[in-house]
């Protein structure tokens, strides 16, 4: 049996679901025993980086449409969550009543930020989105006077960690009599909604919805010929992308117990822009794996920094954070003249190769 | 053909860019079921026309009648959902996608699934979704690309983009198609298809409207062809008298063909 009779055999499938099914459920527990804390910490981020990276790939990716303020929709769902769960105005919704709210909310504002931006294209689009993304930030730090809205820079402390009934992620769960601290069940949490937003993103590729999208990437005059109502279509990957970034938010006000301005400015944006085109643009598998590798990669490199520098020259010469910065964009361009369809781009050829053997 | 109903009729349909007057009111009537040429030297504006028509540019004056209603020619996709369906002079595929795939973006309008049913896979989206490659494989067959269903479109022979691009054409279901010069870089038997191809799609009720350069194809094809010069058209008629009117002579050889002629040669 050669590999590619393997790959298509439903059992070795299954198998491999399986197998990636356990390495998920007990990774928390090795991540927290042998790294400790901090790196669970990191591997939760990660999953909300997933989210918000697929979210922008259906706008970037898909519809080919350049959008850099892509976090202020991460902004708003965190806000809203913070708002509505938090001794600020004393309120404290429902997780079940605020999340999905939040992402009706940062669909709203997708929808509402992409409007005037229709008839702009490539750097016209991406100089305006930059500006919105802005703006919301901006809003976020001064909507603190006359009346206080936001809390302005000083941001909103205290939010309500993650509850359901009477069941709170904050405290240590029991399970069938196993124990699960609060960052191991904030994992389970956010992988499993990054798994709602993967398969929701799979089965819109591949729709009426879908095509429509990347038609309008591929040539938006022949998919206006078509048929296809661009301005809704376009719309539509607006808002569908927000939403996403709307959930990410929620869930990050709630695992984080704090927002304010300074988590949603442009170096994010660009962070999930990057995870988005290093990943492989329009692939969800490529798209993942640039939401993973750029969590991770950038704390490594923090945590082994410090030791490395005092190891080789007995003293921390550079900054780690400044170091960091120089390598992510040794990084990206190795990446952009090594890989320009990123790490893991989707294989078209394969599936032409596929497709002619039929 | 004059018992034939009308299917489009365009009247002073002006298009100017700036000072240059594109299309000086431009009037002609297409019936259904015929072949309908559209002529004329490099710049004359026949591809202007098509843009006005299909909506890709507003015009300046005119209306258009279509199918015995106004024709609200100001975005694309309503003169799509109406039944006018266009090919592009240079070949507009969706070069990334597969010839399938292409065909299916063209029964986008024909089809309603919405982000619900995409996410839930309902039974009416999934069996719609069949419906739409159903008909997406029917179309690439009738065009004679079968073959090539799961190949990039831009990794086509030119002569099977042309093809592909009818297909996508057809799968909006068009009343009217309008064909910007399909046969141009092709040899001649390649053109010889086409012909065939055009003949049967006009077999199957659908009316055509074809600018050509070719002109053995044109006449050959054509029930009638209107010449178009300097934004104005300047002749209607059969084939046959068409290709011996004096204007059009002028037109296309020039002056000198015509020593009286006081227009300058061009084209």
């Amino acid at each position: 049996m050669s590999w590619n009779d393997l790959k298509h055999d439903r059992r070795v499938l299954w198998a491999g679901y399986a197998a990636i099914g356990i390495v998920l459920a007990v990774l928390p527990f090795l991540v927290g025993a042998g790294l400790g804390n901090a790196w669970l910490r990191i591997l939760n981020f990660a999953m909300l980086y997933i989210m918000l990276a697929l979210g922008l790939n259906i706008v970037v990716g898909f519809a080919g449409l350049l959008d850099l303020g892509y976090i202020a929709f991460y902004a708003v769902g965190a806000y809203l969550y913070a708002l509505l769960a938090s001794p600020h105005f004393g309120l404290h919704w429902p997780v079940w009543a605020i999340l999905p709210l939040g992402a009706v909310v940062a669909g709203g504002a997708g929808a509402l930020l992409g409007a005037p931006t229709l008839r702009l294209r490539g750097d016209y689009l991406a100089i305006v989105t930059l500006g919105f993304g802005e703006i919301i930030r901006i809003f976020m730090n001064n909507l603190n006077a006359p009346v206080n809205i936001t809390n302005g820079p000083q941001g909103i402390s205290s939010i309500d960690p993650f509850h359901v009934g009477g069941v709170t992620l904050a405290k240590p769960l029991s399970v069938l009599g196993v124990t699960v601290p609060s960052l191991h069940a904030y994992y389970y949490l956010f992988l499993l909604l990054a798994l709602v937003i993967i398969f929701v993103t799979i089965r819109l590729e591949d729709s009426r919805i879908g095509r429509a999208w990347v038609a309008i990437r591929e040539d938006e005059i022949a998919a206006k010929a078509c048929g296809i109502n661009v301005r809704n279509i376009k719309l539509l990957a607006f808002s569908m992308g927000a939403t996403f970034g709307g959930v990410a938010g929620g869930l990050f006000a709630s695992f984080q117990g704090f927002v304010s301005p300074e988590s949603f400015g442009l170096m994010e944006s660009i962070m999930v822009l990057c995870m988005v085109v290093l990943g492989g643009m329009g692939h969800i598998p490529g798209v993942i794996l640039g939401g993973i590798l750029l969590t991770i990669l950038p704390e490594a490199f923090r945590h082994a920094a410090v030791p490395l520098q005092k190891y080789a020259f007995g003293k921390v010469v550079v900054d780690p954070e400044s170091l960091r910065m120089l390598l992510f964009g040794l990084a990206l361009i190795a990446v952009m003249l090594y890989r320009p369809a990123g790490l893991w781009p989707s294989a078209t050829r394969k599936r032409e190769l596929q497709g002619g053997s039929k | 053909m004059s018992e034939r109903p009308i299917l489009l009729e365009a009247s002073d349909v002006a298009k100017h860019f700036g000072g240059v007057k594109a299309l000086r009111g431009v009037s002609l009537t297409i019936r259904e079921g015929e072949i309908y040429g559209l002529i004329g030297p490099n710049g004359a504006g026949k591809t202007t026309f098509f843009n006005c028509l299909t909506g890709l540019y507003v015009p300046n004056g005119g209306r258009i009648v279509f199918a015995g209603a106004e024709l609200d020619t100001s975005a694309p996709h309503k003169v799509a959902a109406r039944g006018i369906a266009r090919t592009f002079q240079n070949i507009r595929l969706f070069a990334h996608m597969t010839a399938l795939e292409n065909v299916m973006v063209g029964r986008h309008q024909r089809t309603r699934a919405g982000v619900f049913g995409a996410i839930f896979r309902t039974p009416g989206t999934r069996a719609e979704e069949a419906a739409i490659q159903r008909r997406a494989e029917e179309l690439l067959h009738y065009v004679g690309i079968a073959d090539r269903a799961h190949d990039l479109a831009k990794h086509l022979s030119y002569g099977d983009q042309r093809r592909l691009e009818i297909a996508r054409a057809l799968a909006t279901e068009p009343r009217l198609l309008a064909l910007d010069e399909p046969a141009a870089g092709m040899n001649a038997s390649e053109t010889g298809e086409l012909r065939t191809l055009i003949e049967g799609i006009r077999k199957d009720g659908i009316t055509v409207l074809l600018i050509e350069h070719d002109v053995k194809l044109v006449m050959g094809l054509c029930d009638r062809v209107a010449v178009l010069d300097y934004g104005e058209k300047i002749c209607e008629d059969v084939p046959a008298v068409v290709q011996k009117d004096p204007r059009v002579i002028t037109a296309y050889l020039g002056a000198e063909a015509q020593p009286a002629g006081s227009e300058v040669a061009h084209g």
